[in-house]
């Protein structure tokens, strides 16, 4: 008995260790995210004014100035690949919910998936065979492509995921009312689950807003502003990336308020999908 | 006539001319998406064409990238992906199961939610958001004080190093002595400890640089541990709560539950969602091109310089041309096929264990 009741001290002893280890391991989990907010602010803050957003930047060695190229530039590169991943992206959701168990569908998922596992510089690549090069250069077409390919999956996935929510008794309902069945997709459960699909888009576009790497060999960057959709065009994570590297105080300043801005703005779209979210379909 | 899916029939006797549009327009879209994944491969296979006339396959056994010498190969950059995605996963893959099981079965239901929320934004910060935190906090603290600290417990002629050499030696024995047996190699026992000596003294060798292998490896297990949680979470979710209970109700402490119960009925998911974080990990570019040092030739220290797949393309293929951009996209090439075969098998992984749940 006294031999079983010290076993029986260890194992509680044991358990309550592994248990502040598991507590331990979740507060290292979550800790980088303060460390990076905390210097993001530190760093970031000082250099937030007007003229951030209204400037273009200046050359080396000159203070002051701004990041309003990409800025413009970054709108500009997420209007084009909503527009192109967007749709592509609600059609595949519907094919892979209304085409259930067909062999267009089930193809039409391995793809999705693998599309989802592809390193984002690969698509960039991809990009460049297909746009830059017929175009022979880089253009805000090549980038907006680039970025689409990024949205297509995850757009895809959520649409169906809502898809699936919706009750079988809403399909049967419009039918039996002898509707097609594009009539009773189209006006009957797509409007009814608009707000779960905006979620679904609203992520991928703050996904898409902090890509880099696909874009810096399709939209490549310039410092003046908008030249047109067949030119180079600036975004904010590449001019990050480009100030980062930098060795000017000032475009590094630049580029740790740039990066505040793109996480503030990334963040408020996370919380609008989860505010959405909160309050179902 | 009867093609609408499901085998429904219309009332009015006759198939709708919307729906046969409609479903025909989807198919369209979706032989389109998935010819836009094919064409993906064909592309990319295109633009390396030159590389892959020039050098075959020897390319991923080339230990040397020297441009202007027109000399390509790729296993600088395969041991540096590996190396980093590695590290990453090391730490990852601890923390990440423990958070997931401390949101299982720890956390009250509020906290569980606030820590899972604050672990989904650690997944929304942009990559050149954390390769910048990474170059200017990250690496001086490296530099200062971790990897001092490492090069004095675990460097070079400590008891350490010592001992993982002792140890890898008696792991790689038996694959000698197999490779032996099929007269495939002739390193002896001595020559083998005396190379495994080498690589563990100079793991945590060399000067303190900040930005390098080690520094890359700890923020890539920063930024794939919210897709391994949020993997995890989903995997422990399929343990039935039946199993939980019987484990409980035989007496075991929550510990032995988790152990016994969760992590061994989850252990094939587990591993599912930890590789599907690999594949992540060797898939991320930009802040590991900022971190890691670009260097292109096979580190021999952790706290070397180094450089991976993802971030050689991001740094050359701008001011790349002719064979050096080819060989820049076989190099994206390879990366692409290796993230798929990672994906396809934690997808598999994961799937085995769903039908075992089930069963």
């Amino acid at each position: 008995m006294i031999e079983l009741s010290i076993r029986d001290g260890r194992r509680k002893m044991v358990n309550y260790f592994s248990l502040a280890v598991l507590c331990a391991l979740a507060f290292a989990a979550i800790a980088p995210l303060f460390f990076i907010f905390a210097y993001l602010l530190l760093r970031g803050w000082g250099g937030l004014s007007w003229s951030f957003f209204t400037e273009i930047p200046r050359p080396v060695g000159e203070s002051g100035g701004g990041m309003a190229n990409a800025i413009t530039g970054s709108l500009v590169l997420m209007g084009l690949s909503s527009a192109l991943g967007v749709p592509l992206g609600l059609a595949c959701g519907m094919a892979l919910s209304e085409l259930k168990k067909t062999r267009t569908a089930k193809a039409l998922r391995i793809a999705i998936d693998l599309l989802t596992s592809v390193p984002s510089i690969v698509i960039g690549l991809f990009a460049y065979a297909l746009v830059v090069v017929p175009l022979k250069g880089y253009s805000a077409w090549a980038g907006g492509f680039a970025l689409a390919i990024v949205m297509v999956p995850i757009v895809a996935r959520s649409t169906e995921e809502i898809l699936k929510l919706v009750p079988s008794a809403v399909h049967e309902a419009g039918l039996a009312l002898g509707l097609p069945r594009w009539k009773v997709l189209m006006r009957l459960i797509l409007p009814g689950v608009r707000t779960g699909i905006t979620t679904g888009i609203l992520l991928a576009l703050a996904r898409v807003s902090g890509e880099t790497a696909p874009l810096l060999f399709t939209a490549f960057s310039n410092s003046f502003g908008f030249r047109g959709l067949s030119s180079p065009i600036a975004s904010m994570p590449v001019q990050i990336y480009t100030y980062a590297t930098s060795h000017d105080e000032t475009w590094r300043q630049l580029a740790w308020t740039g990066a505040l801005v793109l996480v503030f703005v990334v963040f408020l779209l996370n919380l609008v999908t989860r505010i959405l979210t909160r309050r179902k379909i | 006539m009867n093609r609408s899916p499901k085998g429904s029939t219309n009332l009015s006797g006759r198939a709708n001319i919307g729906d046969r549009v409609f479903y025909a327009g989807l198919r369209a879209v979706s032989w389109t998406t998935i010819l836009l994944f094919v064409g993906m491969l064909i592309f990319i296979a295109d633009l390396s064409w030159i590389a892959i006339k020039e050098t075959g396959w020897k390319f991923w056994t080339i230990d040397d990238w020297n441009p202007p010498m027109e000399i390509f190969g790729a296993a600088p950059f395969i041991v540096g992906t590996l190396a980093s995605s590695a590290i990453a996963v090391m730490i990852s893959a601890p923390i990440s199961i423990g958070t997931a099981l401390f949101l299982r079965e720890i956390a009250p239901r509020k906290l569980a939610g606030i820590v899972a929320f604050l672990v989904e934004l650690l997944a929304a910060i942009p990559s050149v958001v954390y390769g910048l935190w990474g170059v200017f906090v990250l690496a001086p603290v490296m530099r200062d004080h971790i990897q001092p600290f490492l090069a004095t417990w675990f460097g070079p002629e400590t008891y350490f190093a010592a001992a993982l050499a002792h140890v890898l030696t008696g792991i790689a024995y038996p694959f000698l002595l197999l490779a032996d047996a099929f007269g495939m190699t002739s390193v002896t026992l001595v020559s083998l400890s005396a190379k495994m000596m080498m690589f563990s003294q100079g793991l945590f060798n060399g000067p303190p640089l900040g930005l390098g292998l080690l520094t890359s490896g700890l923020v890539l297990a920063i930024m794939i541990t919210p897709t391994v949680t949020a993997l995890s979470r989903e995997v422990l979710l399929t343990v039935p709560d039946s199993v939980r209970e019987a484990a409980l109700g035989l007496g075991a402490t929550r510990w032995e539950m988790i152990r016994l119960a969760l992590l061994k009925t989850g252990r094939a998911g587990l591993i599912g969602a930890v590789i599907l974080g690999l594949g992540r990990a060797i898939g991320e570019t930009m802040a590991v091109t900022m971190v890691i040092g670009n260097r292109n030739a096979i580190p021999s220290s952790l706290f070397e310089p180094a450089q991976t797949m993802a971030s050689v393309i991001a740094n050359e293929y701008n001011e790349a041309d002719g064979l050096h951009l080819s060989s820049l996209a076989f190099v994206g090439l390879s990366l692409f096929i290796v993230s798929l075969i990672v994906n396809l098998l934690a997808r598999t992984l994961v799937r085995y264990l769903e039908r075992g749940s089930r069963a």
